[in-house]
């Protein structure tokens, strides 16, 4: 039997938070952390936590999994269970609504302070507006972000300055814009980040390139937008 | 006394995936104030999981391509029951939809001219039919689906929709005049019920694949609107028709896209011949999914299946190379590592027709406006009440959707709803206030789960009505299992309303959303039953081993369940092209 360890509170019972421990019959698969869940769910019908896809796109159920920020439907027991356990937490960092569900507004703040959108005020053609593949080669490893918080709560500069420091995601995201030939609001963009918050509290200690569960690479670039916010300025 | 407060706006969506949020892009540039009731984070919606591409005729991969012949296609590939008027005007106003979301950021794949990148996917010809395979599936890489639904949001944020993300529509207002005035709502964060008040209330739910135990869809994907509109006593179209992917992930249900073969890659079975040459010498592995899917169950059923259990097949495509594979199918390789423990690059990926997608739904004519049948036959429209998307039925698949198609669905009739209500708006709607007695009717079924004590629980009730439809409601169906169906689910009725509640907390009870959403998937599940079951013949998804054949005499007409009698009612396919003669009906090969 599996020993499951996971982190309950419910604010309507519960004063504080707690670890619960459940045993669980893997039945000797090689199962994922999201299945887990849904068959003790069963059992505890109290227990809550968001999914959605079960594929890993929605990004639905990043929760820290054994000590490391995953997507639960995605990360296989094999990788997750240590020593038998399982420790099954929410995203660090974030405030609590009930056992693995965060409140992420703070999360979806920091992406809609990046104004996450194309600004290209030129007249639209009648067609699409052309980019050559080069041009959108670019943009791979970067519009691939599924909004999980992984790697932002994953953090500790998001941890300390989660108001003012945009955080791994939402600056992917504005590098994702930055990079796009067809956007033409770059000066804007950088202006909008030129401060000693937004993107200079990033360390560069790579904790979120680590977690991202569609292996993107965010720390590369915040590098991106450092450069040019330094070119910006000499 | 209904002792809720009420929120009122002048449009409210019900569901934040491609077609809601397309919806309500419109809406919110045109100043109205518009609201987007969504269960889970609008990017969360299973639009999300969208692969392969959206299906429109932009002449990019053939500068000579047409959207006639992308008509012709749907048509074909609808088994002649998609409605002709609508095919026509997805297929016209399908390209300015798609350079619109382009305009908007939607990072397409690109040709070595800039332009957006297409690729083949099944059903698709030139020259109706006669000038071989087209390319005409827009694709960002196979993340289509991410891509469009992101863009969406993003230009739902620029131009400041109101989101009530994590809220639960519960049941359909309905005012003395049999009107749709908005919906009773639940905060998932809160518990609090509030009533929604709108003028125009759209539904953009979604499918309901989890009515059956393997499907590609989403846990969410629960039919939530097709019950709310059941239970208000309004009918649905063609609910019988499911379509089933051929490529779904053996034993996990994940998709894998037709992309794959567009690309060129094939399936094969234990002896690894590529089997469809056998069933569509033309088409082979693209031929419609109905027609594919078929050909894969024959092949298991007749002890040529892959596996110690003979019970899949397999999809090749290590001989397109790694190059091509990373760079076009780069998630297909992620999801069959994950999923099959299979590397595209060097093995085959296990594979088996899996539910993926509900052609029928809620009836709307091409503006969205959600339609009942009157006594005498014709169609009237509910006043207050639009669908767009998966959950209505307008009907441009028919009893078979093409590939890439979906996507194409949701942008133009995601948009068209939006349109046509901004005119409404425009011009004044009135629409009698709900009474009291009206919120409360609508309060009724969340009252009664609130109130239970004891019951049955709603994962056990959830597996076992899932088990009733896969065995009894599959790929192949014959009349006497189906009545055998059709009383098991009336056995598990009064079951699913006895639901168990043991949760009766407030602040984020998934318990309570997963209670009703299992009430839905049943109203869905017997519609299917039923509509199934009335359906004696053989046609596009809806193959019936007793009625082989395809009956155009008597069931080449769409088919009505209405839910206060349970009777399976005609409706007239539309066969009136603006642009030019309508399709006759003909044998349908590949």
């Amino acid at each position: 039997m599996l020993n499951v360890s996971i982190y309950r509170y419910n604010p309507e019972v519960d004063s504080e938070p707690y670890m619960q421990d459940f045993q669980f019959d893997t039945e000797g698969k090689d199962i994922m952390v999201l299945d887990v869940l849904e068959k003790l769910k069963i059992e505890d019908p109290t227990l809550v936590f968001r999914r959605s896809c079960r594929e890993g796109v929605c990004g639905s159920d990043g929760m820290n999994i054994s000590g490391k920020n995953g997507l639960a439907c995605v990360t296989p027991l094999s990788e997750a269970v240590k020593k038998n356990k399982l420790v099954i937490r929410p995203l660090p960092g974030l405030p609590v609504i009930r056992d693995l569900v965060i409140d992420m507004s703070q999360f979806y703040a920091q992406y809609e302070k990046i104004q996450p959108y194309m600004i290209n005020n030129s007249p639209a053609p009648a067609i699409e507006r052309l980019q050559s593949q080069e041009e959108r080669a670019k943009l791979d490893g970067l519009y691939e972000c599924i909004l999980c918080a992984c790697c932002s709560t994953a953090c500790p500069s998001f941890w300390w300055n989660p108001d003012k420091f945009i955080g791994p995601s939402g600056l992917l995201q504005a590098y994702r814009f930055l990079a796009d030939s067809r956007d033409t609001a770059t000066e804007a963009r950088l202006a909008n980040l030129d401060d000693p918050f937004s993107v200079f509290r990033c360390h560069g200690i790579m904790n979120c390139v680590q977690v991202c569960p569609k292996g993107l690479n965010p720390t590369k670039a915040i590098g991106h937008i450092r450069d040019m916010l330094i070119r910006t300025a000499t | 006394m209904a002792n809720i407060r009420t929120m009122t706006f002048d449009a409210v969506i019900v569901g934040g995936g491609g077609s809601g949020m397309r919806a309500a892009l419109q809406l919110a540039q045109s100043g109205y104030k518009t609201a987007v009731i969504t269960k889970v984070f609008p990017t969360r919606s299973h639009t999300v999981s969208a692969q392969g591409g959206i299906t429109c005729a932009i002449a990019s991969d053939d500068p000579n391509d047409q959207w006639q012949w992308h008509m012709y296609d749907t048509i074909k590939g609808s088994d002649y029951i998609g409605d002709q008027e609508a095919i026509e005007y997805m297929c016209q106003t399908g390209p300015e939809a798609i350079f619109e979301l382009e305009h908007m950021g939607l990072p397409f794949s690109r040709t070595e001219e800039g332009r957006i990148y297409q690729r083949p996917f099944g059903g698709q010809s030139k020259d109706f039919g006669n000038g071989g395979q087209a390319a005409r599936t827009c694709a960002a890489a196979d993340r289509t689906g991410h891509a469009l639904l992101h863009t969406l949001y993003q230009g739902n944020l620029k131009n400041e929709t109101t989101f009530l993300n994590e809220w639960f529509a519960v049941d359909i207002v309905k005012n003395a005049d049999n009107a749709v005035v908005g919906v009773v709502a639940l905060n998932i964060e809160t518990g609090e019920t509030v009533y929604v008040k709108s003028k125009a209330t759209v539904f953009a739910t979604g499918g309901a694949g989890r009515i059956y135990a393997s499907t590609t869809n989403a846990h969410i994907c629960t039919g939530d609107g097709i019950g709310m509109a059941l239970r208000a006593g309004f009918p649905v179209q063609d609910i019988e028709m499911w379509q089933f992917h051929p490529t779904g992930i053996h034993g996990a249900g994940t998709l894998v896209t037709e992309g794959c073969r567009g690309e060129g890659g094939y399936l094969v079975n234990k002896d690894g011949e590529r089997f469809m040459e056998r069933y569509a010498p033309n088409a082979k592995d693209l031929a419609g999914r109905d027609v594919v899917a078929r050909s894969m169950v024959l092949e298991i059923l007749e002890g040529r299946g892959c596996g110690p259990d003979g019970d899949h097949v397999y999809l090749k495509l290590d001989h397109l190379g790694e190059e091509t594979l990373n760079a076009k199918l780069p998630g297909i390789l992620e999801l069959s590592r994950t999923f099959a423990h299979a590397d595209p690059v060097k093995e085959p990926i296990p594979v088996v027709p899996t539910c993926h997608y509900m052609m029928g739904g809620i009836p709307t004519n091409v503006n969205g406006q959600a339609l009942t049948i009157d006594g005498e036959g014709n169609d009237e429209v509910i006043e207050g009440f639009y669908a767009c998307g998966e959950a209505a039925c307008v009907s441009v698949h028919g009893a078979n959707r093409l590939g890439g198609n979906s996507l194409l669905d949701l942008v133009v009739f995601g948009r068209a709803s939006g349109m046509f209500i901004e005119q409404q708006l425009r011009e004044g709607v009135e629409l009698k206030d709900a009474s009291e007695a009206d919120i409360e009717a609508a309060m009724a079924g969340l009252n009664h789960l609130n109130d239970s004590n004891g019951g049955e629980n709603a994962a056990v009730l959830r597996a076992e009505l899932q088990t009733i439809m896969q065995n009894y409601f599959g790929v192949f169906r014959r009349g006497d299992f189906m009545q055998e169906g059709i009383a098991k689910l009336a056995a598990l009725r009064p079951r699913i309303k006895n639901v168990a509640l043991s949760d009766k907390s407030n602040a984020f009870n998934t318990s309570r959303i997963e209670a009703l959403e299992l009430q839905n998937l049943f109203e869905v599940a017997e519609a299917t039953a039923i509509t199934a079951e009335a359906r004696t013949e053989s046609r596009g998804a809806h193959a019936r081993d007793d009625f082989k054949e395809r009956d155009d005499e008597n069931w080449l007409c769409h088919s009505v369940f209405f839910p206060s009698d349970k009777r399976v009612g005609k409706r007239g396919v539309n066969f009136n092209l603006k642009t030019r003669e309508a399709f006759e009906p003909k044998i349908r090969t590949y």
